[in-house]
């Protein structure tokens, strides 16, 4: 990297998650959408960044024990940071492959567990960087270039 | 630029100044200031909840009067199918058509008729694997508007076909123009509407350049006089049968009703726009995406619950339901009428629909990060009750109004009763530091004595 990406942030917002609260569950996406719509960005790019944001904080409910969730935002990019407190992701390349799920039977009867996660969240987004240890705790960082 | 026509409006006169309205407004575009209600009009989509839940009628819905149809030589009349709903033990469609004509007008063309040429055009439409899923209905103008401004993402899902009422419009014109050999220009096509949204769609049109519908009459204006003709027995002149329309462009009057039209297997249809809303944010949040087309109406029941009908939104279904089963066995449009349709009339949008973002705090991203975070500041200091007393309709809209320059934060009355008590208790503390009166010095010179 030339530069220092961290210098450029102009706006960071953090959202906790926590794991296994569906009532909660979309709320924070919801506030990123909302949030990048006052800021006047282009329809198209909010409505990606929404909808990465929502299957990120979604798996974060279903599958971790709670982390949180954060938007930065540069002149060139919005990234999208997520870290959970664990458990890790066993098989990366797996979990990214599509219809492929691990939810629980709970998930699944409210309608999540598709197995389409993670596989939207990288066609959504503009470059996607997973990294997961089993016992842990995942990272993810999804760029979406202004 | 011209202003947006808005059929909407505020009869100040009878406005109290209450709540009810800026807690209602699905965009957010009422508030209160000096006792009165004020519309923001690059907000207001024309949806009418306010004129339903004001309790002192104070918001109306400005429509055309019914002499207006004689400014035209020639006047058609275009009534929307939930007019047939309207009236008790009606024998038949065919009776309200003809009490239209008894009014003045020379020809009567259903919207109904309309809505079957739109279904046929919609399902030539769908045949395009590219459209983007689901396809949203755009019938409903208040929901189209909606989406502009609080679901642009979600533009390009729009169905780019014309409403049945644009559609009627011009067959309507080209039927009448062609019969009896009179210039297009001479005649002035009038919807019977049950809804503020349509009016203003008629001045600020949808994916066109210019209506093709010279006014609309609201249902509410239209029942008395066209009651009276039809309760008078038989009419004065009995003319040719009118009715065109089959159940289905009937049914298109009730929720729900233009999905089955198009025989979608994977349809949904929601009415009311609250929940219209709720099923806009599952979409947004590709939640959706194996839908193929979303009917959303923005009044409970569809348009027979609009709020310039005169019957009771449920009783006019049962009544509307009956009817229908009455009607023949439908008799539905041949390709070549269909084709001739497509041919003779604009059936498609040829105006783009833009996203309207007046949700933005800036233009400017760098000046809108800093309204942000100020937004932010100022909502941390608000109490949260969302009381709508400083006139706008949460704590969190009175921040952004205050960072858009549009209020102050003392127009919360908890701040505001703060400041005074503060402030009172200030006085309180400099009173001692005021000079005493004669009084007061005495007492000050006997305690010196004392000593």
């Amino acid at each position: 990297m030339t530069q220092n990406a961290n210098e450029d942030v102009i706006m960071t917002n953090t959202y906790e998650i926590e794991a296994g609260n569906f009532t909660l569950a979309g709320e924070a996406a919801s506030n990123i959408k909302k949030l990048l719509r006052q800021l006047g960005i282009e329809a198209k790019i909010v409505r990606r960044v929404a909808i990465a944001a929502y299957e990120t904080e979604i798996n974060m409910v279903i599958h971790s024990v709670g982390g949180t969730m954060k938007l930065e935002i540069t002149p060139r990019e919005i990234i999208l940071k997520a870290r959970d407190r664990g458990p890790g992701i066993e098989d990366i390349e797996l979990a990214m492959k599509e219809g492929y799920s691990t939810a629980t039977e709970l998930a699944r009867e409210l309608g999540f567990g598709a197995g389409m996660g993670l596989p939207n969240i990288k066609r959504c987004s503009d470059k996607l960087h997973l990294q997961s240890e089993l016992g842990q705790g995942t990272y993810l960082e999804a760029k979406f270039f202004l | 630029m011209q202003a947006y026509y808005h059929s909407v409006t505020l009869d100040k006169e009878k406005c109290m100044g209450c709540t009810n309205c800026i807690k209602r407004c699905p965009t957010e575009a009422i508030r209160v200031r000096d006792g009165k209600a004020h519309i923001i009009a690059e907000r207001c989509i024309d949806c009418g909840e306010c004129i339903r839940v004001c309790p002192y009628h104070a918001k109306v819905a400005v429509t055309d009067p019914l002499s207006y149809i004689n400014e035209f030589k020639y006047k058609i009349a275009l009534p929307a199918p939930t007019l047939y709903g309207q009236f008790k033990k009606l024998a038949g469609i065919e009776k309200v058509l003809q009490g239209l004509m008894a009014l003045g007008f020379d020809y009567v063309y259903e919207v109904a008729r309309g809505a079957e040429f739109a279904t046929e055009f919609i399902k030539q439409r769908m045949k395009d694997q590219h459209l983007p899923k689901p396809v949203i209905s755009s019938a409903c103008p208040a929901i189209v508007r909606l989406i502009q401004v609080r679901f642009p993402e979600l533009i390009p899902n729009l169905i780019d076909v014309e409403s049945p009422m644009e559609i009627a419009a011009q067959l309507a014109k080209n039927e009448f123009s062609n019969k009896y050999g009179v210039d297009k220009e001479d005649i002035g096509a009038f919807f019977i509407t049950p809804c503020a949204a349509k009016m203003t769609s008629i001045k600020n049109p949808i994916g066109l350049h210019k209506s093709n519908v010279d006014g609309a009459i609201s249902i509410l204006d239209i029942y008395g006089p066209l009651s009276t003709v039809m309760g008078n027995g038989a009419f004065s002149h009995n003319w040719n049968s009118l009715q065109k329309a089959s159940p289905t462009g009937v049914s298109w009057a009730k929720s729900g009703g233009e999905g089955r039209s198009l025989d979608m297997e994977n349809h949904l249809a929601v009415d009311g726009i609250i929940n219209v809303i709720k099923v806009l944010e599952e979409i947004e949040n590709g939640k959706l995406y194996d839908l193929d087309f979303f009917e959303g109406l923005a009044c409970i029941g569809g348009c027979l619950g609009g709020p310039l009908v005169f019957e009771n939104n449920f009783v006019a279904q049962n009544r509307l339901q009956k009817l229908i089963s009455k009607m023949d066995a439908p008799e539905s449009l041949s390709s070549d009428q269909v084709k001739e349709a497509m041919k003779s009339c604009q059936w498609k949008w040829n105006k783009e629909i833009l996203p309207k973002s007046v949700m933005k705090l800036d233009d400017n991203i760098f000046s809108a990060i800093k309204k942000m975070e100020e937004l932010e500041r100022i909502y941390e200091q608000l109490p949260g009750l969302d009381c709508g007393s400083c006139g706008a309709p949460s704590c969190r809209t009175l921040a952004e109004d205050i960072v858009r320059g549009n209020a102050s934060e003392f127009d919360c009355i908890i701040k505001f009763r703060e400041k005074v008590r503060i402030l009172a208790q200030e006085m309180i503390e400099l009173s001692e530091y005021i000079p005493t009166g004669k009084e007061g010095r005495l007492k000050v010179e006997e305690e010196k004595d004392e000593n």
